[in-house]
Order: C-alpha cells, then structure tokens, then sequence
C-alpha cells in the first residue's frame, strides 16, 4: 500500500507529487496525461518566473522537475472509480487496475463540457472539436459553426474569421463574453450571429455536413450547411470517480477548506476540480503543495 | 534503435502538436513534419490515413496515433 495516491496530473497534481516526494512520502501518481488543460494552453504570461511561456513547455519544465524525485508514474490510465477501503482508499481504473494508498490527494481538473445532442459522439474528430485552437487551420476556407457564447467561444470565432469562409455562432444566451470581443465580431463580413438559439443535431455521412439548429424565440429549425462543429461552452470537472464517495457542490466540483481537505478524512482535493474560487495555473499549482504537505500532517497523526 | 518511418501531421497552433514533437525529439526519434494548415494535400492525406481530422496525428510505418497518446507512441516506437 502506498502511503500516497496523487490521482491527476496537471499542476495541482505535479505540485503535490514533488511535495510529497521531499516529504519521503511513498507516492502513486495516476493521471490520463501530463499536463491537463495547460497542454491546451498556447501562451501562459501569469505564471511566476516566466513572462511568457508556452503551456506544453511550462509542462515539461514540471514534468523534468518531478521525474528528479522517486514517485511511482502510471500515465495514460483513468481511474474510475475511487473508495474507502480499511486504512486507505482504492482506486479502480478503466484498464482494470487497482491501487491503495492510506491517503489521497485528487487533482483531475476539468475537461470540455458536450453538448450531449445527436451527432456529437458520432462526430467527434470528424468535424466536431473541442480544441479550436489546434483544429481551426484543417478548416480554413469552409465553412463553420462554433456553439457558445463566452469568451472562448468569442475567441475561436475571432481566430476563425479570418481563415475560413463563413462561420456562424450559435449561442444558447445572449453573448456572455467580454465587451471588447463582442465589439471586434462587428468588423467581420463572413459571420452570422444566432444568439439564443438551441443546437440540436450535428448532422453528417463520414464527416459532418450541417447542424441543427432552433430559434428559442420563434420555435423554428434551421439547417446550416457546415464541415465543423467547434464547441466551446466551458468546462466540467473531472469528479465522476469520487461521485459516491464525497458530495459535490451544484456545479460538480469537490468542496475543500482551506487546508484541501474533503469531507472524508484522508482525502484531499486541490486546483481546478474543487471548489476553489480562481482556475489559474498558480492557483492550482499552490494548492497542490499545500494538499500534499497536510497530507503528511495527517499522515503522521495516523 | 530499429529504423521507423515517422511522420507528424500538425498545425502551428497546436499545443498538443507541439507536445507531441517535443516528445519524439526527446526520444530521439527523427520524423517529418506536415503542416496541414498551410498543406491542403497533406490535410487530405491525413484526414484518409487517420478517418478524422483532429491534429495531431503521428503515422509510424502505416500505424495512425490521434493526439498525444504516449503509451501508444512507446509501444510503436519500441
């Protein structure tokens, strides 16, 4: 049994990892991938120690910097399920895995929030996309729709204007993002706004070819003919694993105070999954450290 | 080192692209690189060889690997 599971490897979990591992601690670090959301980050200038850094490099700078401690790595496994066990805790993971650990520190972030409409699955990676920022330029010169209306939705639309040849935001509300982006939408010739508009069904035979959508206001359907889906409404945190054991406010996220700790003792959280007010690479990098130094407090109290 | 014909399909962009070339130059590994946004061929070719058109997408020999999937690179690289 190890006395450690860090379950999740973006900054909150690489933080705890080297805490943990200056604190002799016996440490798992589990995670689907290095990195999380920053690896979709093109240009990080908030972190300290660098004015401005790529969000795949800074991650490699954690990732050297943890892999100088000896801390167990399992990368590219999910764990789907974690429960109390006597003296610990186990985690169950998708390939049919499972670890012990007399304390955990749960650090799996947020991932893209679906749609969940018809097509959407069915479509994934043929048309319909999550990443604005790395699949736009496959669909320079056609045409598009992006779903949202916040300031990632504003950014792709921005980003995609000017390299393909029509896009069409689709909003659910009217526009959420930051004035300064609404305004520059008014310079581009090739958009088409649907504001309070509900989309319905991502159409397509190999690929996608049109989306469904439906004005809130009138009730009618319309089809517009596109070859990308780019959808951009948020984020949802990565709690499903903790679901039965630990309960989750409205929005999902897992509650701490402010010592990381959950409801259940020995199990702490840190950075984007919790209920930490501020998402921020520094944040989650923080709270990481602090998880994994309470842990050792509590640790030693066992 | 047995010798592999390694291409990556990515876009300037691209964190993960870039993430997944990092990787491969870690490794050691020599590859060509395809820039589907400005390569319209390419794009096509890709979207064929990989049946979606996400970036990015590493071709080692003929095996197709979406995104940066390092367990998978390992196993085809070994």
């Amino acid at each position: 049994m190890y006395d450690l599971m860090i379950i999740g490897g973006g900054p909150a979990g690489l933080a705890a990892s080297i805490y943990a591992a200056r604190k002799r601690l016996k440490a798992l670090l589990i995670s689907t991938d290095i990195g999380g959301q920053v690896n979709r980050t093109m240009g990080v200038e908030n972190y300290l120690g660098y004015q401005f850094i790529e969000g795949p490099e800074l991650i490699d700078k954690f990732q050297a910097q943890v892999s100088q401690y000896p801390i167990d790595q399992k990368v590219g496994d999910k764990v789907s399920q974690l429960a109390k066990i006597e003296g610990g805790f186990e985690a169950i993971t998708d390939a049919g895995n499972k670890y012990q650990s007399r304390v955990v520190i749960f650090t799996t972030g947020k991932s893209p929030r679906r749609l969940n409409i018809p097509g959407e699955t069915e479509f994934a990676g043929k048309g319909v996309t999550y990443c604005a920022i790395c699949d736009g330029p496959i669909f320079s010169g056609q045409k598009v729709a992006i779903v949202g209306g916040g300031n990632s939705a504003l950014e792709a639309t921005l980003d995609m204007v000017k390299i393909a040849e029509h896009v069409n935001l689709i909003s659910l509300t009217p526009l959420t993002g930051d004035a300064i982006l609404i305004e520059k939408l008014e310079e581009a010739k090739n958009l088409s706004l649907f504001t309070e508009y509900q989309s319905e069904k991502i159409e397509g035979r190999d690929f996608v070819n049109g989306i469904v959508i439906k004005d809130l206001k009138t009730g009618q359907s319309k089809r517009l003919e596109v070859t990308g889906v780019f959808i951009e409404i948020g984020l949802v945190p990565n709690s499903e694993a903790v679901k039965g054991l630990v309960e989750l406010n409205q929005w999902g996220e897992i509650p701490i105070n402010g010592a990381c700790e959950t409801k259940v003792p020995g199990l702490y959280a840190a950075g984007d999954v919790t209920d930490v007010p501020e998402k921020q690479i520094v944040v989650a990098a923080g709270e990481g450290a602090k998880a994994a130094l309470q842990a050792h407090r509590y640790l030693q109290r066992l | 080192m047995v010798d592999k014909k390694v291409a990556v399909y990515s876009t300037p962009t691209c964190p993960w692209c870039k993430r997944t070339k990092e990787y491969l130059t870690q490794k050691g590994i020599a590859y060509i690189e395809y820039d589907v946004a400005a390569d319209k061929a390419r794009a096509r070719e890709m979207i064929e060889k990989s049946k979606q058109m996400g970036v990015p997408v590493t071709i080692i020999d003929d095996q197709v690997v979406v995104g940066f999937n390092q367990q998978q690179l390992d196993k085809l690289l070994s």
